[in-house]
């Protein structure tokens, strides 16, 4: 009997891989919390009423939000990847985005103030045209009782054009200052106050993330090849609608509510392979836990670098990302995914 | 003797009005080494699909010992049935070791990992087919040839009863191709291996190969063995070319076409 090389993934490199970027996850949220045009220590949390405020009304719900909103954006990514079996896939390949992106224009353009069941109506806009695009691309997509992957990822690239078509209409046709508005939205924020949107996310967030984890053999053994797949007895049919469904609800609350943020949903899977390996089941909950401190240290920064002035965090996430993805690929030449 | 799975009446399309498979009916005997012939686009792999449950028949069924194919849970099947396809080009550079190790992925727990024990028998299945010392390697770094052993190693790491193989000798050099014939011949024999391999390479068939079935045009031709099929009269009508000869050299069929 030959020896096996200490390459496969025994269960053990999961829980260290999970522990380490656990704790990369733990001490960024700490920086970030700490940093910011005015720095909190632990000393003013306990005497001062005005850090206190600031402190739990706006530097924790964001340092939240970004937490919740990079992870989605990673776990989706690493998802569509396996799926589409395309190095290039990410959240905006589903349409989402695009679609969510109209929704929110035309709140803006339209000056829709108001709230829904306490969420404001930008957002409630931004996840209806979300859900649209996804129904459009998947009834395209969609023959007889077969989806393909290949119409799918092709369907969700035009949409996104074409939304990014209608975008730029409505902003042109808007005035100056909502034209700003759309595109600031666009570039994606995470300005938050409160608690109150970070909870609604998670009812949506939590049970999507555990249901796309719940497939992570199965993505595991898609990424090798659908007919793979299939003959190791997965429904490919069920798991593609189901995986397609569940990242297009996960991107469709986190469009809604931090804009259209870049890169993160490409970048971080590649970066959690080449650091941790390929095997599906730890690149997916890798990619929760590194996507969220990646948007959480990319926010810290749009935050300080140019205090007092914020920069887009969507602007942040691919000056910073796209570098350092470059650095990783170029440190492993043996990369040959893309 | 009973077959170990058969098709009955078996059709199917993947557009409406344009069938692929018109009424095939044929048997695998147990423990057989098959081979399915044909020209381009008349089914085979299309049929081979059917036969690993890929594809559902729109009418007719596919029976594996004894029951109908589509009543077997898929995980059930794959611990019994492996299928090698046609394309096994990747996008990602899993390991070789990677992807032989989800051949064990059926008899593993959806949450849990495969153990030292999964880990040998994959290393078992990349000796079978010669290709242990790849179990490093990215598999996007590998030839076609490579990555067709890999893919076989792959089935076997499944421990099937019944293995169906898409022109696994495409891209093999000529070690490699007589390799895979005396490997899945001595599977046949050693473990009563049953296999059915679409190939349009006649020379692997002859002499190893048990038993051999021809589409044409989507219906079941002839069937029969080797040294039934492979003959100047019948391969001219499976492949539909007056110019097909065969001479009998060494005790192995020569096939060409003028």
């Amino acid at each position: 009997m030959l020896a096996a090389p200490k390459l496969a993934v025994p269960a053990t490199h999961l829980w260290r891989t999970l522990f380490l970027l656990a704790l990369l996850l733990a001490l960024t949220a700490l920086v970030a919390l700490w940093a910011g045009g005015q720095t909190i220590t632990l000393a003013q949390l306990r005497t001062d009423d005005l850090s206190r405020t600031l402190f739990f009304r706006l530097r924790l719900p964001r340092v939240l939000m970004a937490g919740l909103i990079g992870a989605s954006l990673a776990l989706v990514g690493a998802a569509l990847q396996a799926l589409f079996r395309n190095p290039l896939a990410d959240p905006s390949t589903l349409g989402v985005s695009g679609g969510g992106a109209v929704g929110a224009a035309t709140a803006i353009a339209l000056g829709w103030a108001e709230r829904v069941s306490g969420m404001p109506l930008i957002f409630v806009a931004a996840f209806c045209g979300a859900i649209a695009a996804v129904l459009v691309v998947h009834k395209i997509a969609r023959t007889g009782p077969i989806m393909l992957p290949g119409a799918l990822l092709l369907a969700g690239v035009v949409v996104n054009l074409i939304a990014s078509a209608a975008v730029l209409t409505i902003q042109y046709m808007t005035d100056s200052t909502r034209a700003l508005q759309i595109l600031r939205w666009l570039i994606g924020s995470l300005d938050v106050v409160g608690f109150d949107i970070i909870l609604r996310m998670l009812i949506f967030l939590i049970p999507c993330w555990i249901a796309l984890l719940f497939f992570s053999r199965d993505l595991h053994l898609l990424a090798m090849g659908e007919e793979t797949a299939g003959a190791l007895g997965v429904n490919v049919a069920r798991c593609e609608w189901a995986i397609h469904l569940i990242s297009s609800l996960l991107v469709g609350v986190t469009v809604a509510v931090g804009g259209a943020i870049a890169f993160v949903g490409l970048i971080v899977p590649h970066a959690v392979r080449l650091l941790f390996g390929q095997d599906l089941r730890i690149v997916l909950p890798g990619s929760l836990l590194l996507g969220a401190a990646f948007l959480i240290a990319a926010d810290a920064l749009a935050r300080v670098v140019l205090s007092p002035v914020e920069l887009p965090v969507g602007a942040v996430t691919g000056l910073l990302g796209g570098p350092v993805f470059l650095w990783l690929l170029y440190r492993r030449q043996r990369y040959s995914a893309l | 003797m009973t077959p170990i799975a058969a098709a009955r009446h078996v059709e199917f399309g993947y557009l409406p009005g344009a069938p692929v498979i018109r009424g095939v009916s044929l048997e695998v005997k147990p423990g057989k080494l098959c081979a399915l012939i044909g020209a381009n686009g008349c089914g085979k792999s299309t049929l081979v699909r059917l036969f690993a449950g890929l594809l559902t028949p729109s009418r007719g069924a596919i029976v594996f010992q004894g029951a109908p194919l589509g009543r077997l849970p898929r995980r059930e099947a794959a611990r019994q049935i492996a299928y090698v396809p046609q394309n096994t080009a990747m996008a990602f550079p899993f390991t070789v070791l990677e992807v032989v190790l989800t051949g064990r992925s059926p008899y593993t727990r959806r949450f849990c990992f495969e153990d030292e024990k999964d880990r040998a028998r994959a290393m078992d299945a990349l000796a079978t087919v010669d290709a242990a010392h790849l179990a490093a390697r990215p598999v996007t770094e590998l030839s076609g040839g490579e990555r067709q052993m890999v893919a076989m190693a792959r089935a076997l790491a499944q421990d099937p009863q019944f293995l169906l193989m898409d022109e696994p000798s495409a891209g093999l050099d000529l070690k490699h191709r007589a390799g895979l014939a005396r490997t899945l011949a001595a599977l046949r024999d050693s473990k009563g291996l049953t296999s059915v391999v679409v190939t349009h390479d006649l020379h692997l068939i002859d002499p190893l190969f048990d038993y051999v079935f021809a589409l044409r045009r989507g219906e079941l031709l002839a069937q029969g063995t080797p040294s039934e099929l492979l003959t100047d009269t019948a391969l001219a009508e499976i492949y539909e070319d007056q110019h097909v000869r065969t001479r009998r050299v060494d005790g192995r069929t020569l096939i060409w076409s003028n």
